[in-house]
């Protein structure tokens, strides 16, 4: 089965894993703009890494014949330094044109602090201007419930959003329902030890159902892993569920949801095969 | 608004036979750690994450359905409705 890794930060990984979730059945991924590890100190560092993302993770990627999308941030962390963040957002709009920028993320929330709450709300309305879709990163651990409840009141409390093209990422059993209920997607990430674990998204997935839900790996610099996809994959196979299904959650719903953006241009494999002589 | 949800294709004897083994594994993970507080120096009676811990073990062994979420919202921060005043957001303002 092939698959769509819809949150995965390729800058941090090797050119070995492009080739990896080639063979494992990737056929296309999307990389949000993330923390590096460290602060960045300028402007000119976010984007030259937004050159990275549009111009040097694409071509990696097409080697093995993937696709690759971004989004475009400056993320929770650094929204600390408020001054900084306004000028990233302000330098976006050179990159929302290019070939596969899908829009505006994770924005989202670290430690839920005054300042990280004045640039999400930014961010959104940067989004909201250029008609952009949105990826938001909630919080970890013990910060995710109450930060994931911030995030959605101002969503909720924006009448400009259009909440089918939003995407809530790192849900969890505490947050699940919430993000569902209000009609925005959601995104269930595959860390077993800070946030889920493949039996725990199926679990997730037959107690709310498949509809606007998305699984990703997110691997990234940490302990992560990028072929988290095909353990969720095959977790779902172990329960005894069809494959119609598990296509449903790792490919059809992240091709719906990407397919409202303006740069998403993509075939699924079955229509670009060579017919048969 | 979330959608149907979908059936778990096991029965509960289907999911016993599985994952007992993976479960008795946990478990004995678990009494271990325990065991390393008591061998351990001094005493975490008093930390708070302790305690945190002792009320998971409460609601595993508790009847109502729904364990994960109750496990993930014992260990999360309570909501705050008045966040935004709090924080002097600038549309709360």
């Amino acid at each position: 089965m092939y698959y769509f890794d819809p949150h995965i930060h390729m800058v941090s990984r090797v050119t070995d894993d492009y080739e990896t979730l080639a063979k494992m059945g990737c056929v296309a991924l999307s990389e949000p703009a993330f923390w590096a590890g460290f602060d960045r100190g300028s402007v000119d560092g976010f984007r030259d890494y937004f050159r990275q993302l549009t111009e040097f993770e694409p071509k990696r990627a097409g080697w093995y014949g993937m696709a690759h999308y971004t989004w475009l941030c400056i993320n929770a962390k650094e929204a600390e330094n408020v001054e900084l963040s306004r000028e990233v957002i302000a330098m976006i709009p050179e990159f929302l044109d290019r070939p596969g920028v899908l829009g505006i993320g994770e924005i989202g929330l670290n430690k839920n602090t005054r300042n990280e709450a004045i640039i999400f709300q930014e961010h959104i309305d940067l989004a909201m201007r250029t008609n952009e879709q949105i990826l938001i990163h909630t919080p970890h651990l013990e910060d995710k419930y109450m930060g994931t409840r911030m995030i959605l009141d101002m969503l909720t409390d924006d009448s400009r959003i259009e909440r089918s093209r939003v995407l809530v990422d790192h849900v969890e059993e505490h947050t699940v329902r919430m993000v569902l209920d209000e009609g925005f997607w959601c995104g269930m990430t595959l860390y077993p030890v800070s946030k889920c674990t493949p039996e725990r998204a199926v679990d997730m997935v037959e107690m709310y159902g498949p509809e606007r839900m998305l699984v990703n790996s997110a691997g990234d610099w940490g302990p992560s892993k990028p072929t988290a996809v095909p353990d969720f994959i095959l977790a779902m196979r172990l329960r005894g569920h069809p494959e119609s299904l598990i296509r449903k959650v790792v490919f059809d719903n992240p091709f719906e949801f990407f397919s409202q953006s303006r740069n998403f241009h993509f075939t699924p494999p079955e229509l670009t095969e060579p017919a048969e002589a | 608004m979330s959608s149907p949800s979908v059936s778990l294709p096991l029965s509960a004897a289907e999911v016993l036979d599985r994952e007992f083994l993976e479960i008795r594994a946990k478990l004995l993970q678990l009494a271990a750690s325990l065991d390393r507080f008591d061998r351990g120096d001094g005493s975490v009676a008093g930390d708070e994450r302790y305690e945190l811990i002792r009320r998971g073990l409460d609601i595993l062994r508790d009847a109502s359905p729904e364990k994960a979420e109750q496990i993930q919202r014992l260990f999360s921060r309570d909501y705050d409705d008045n966040w935004q005043a709090n924080l002097k957001m600038p549309l709360a303002e």
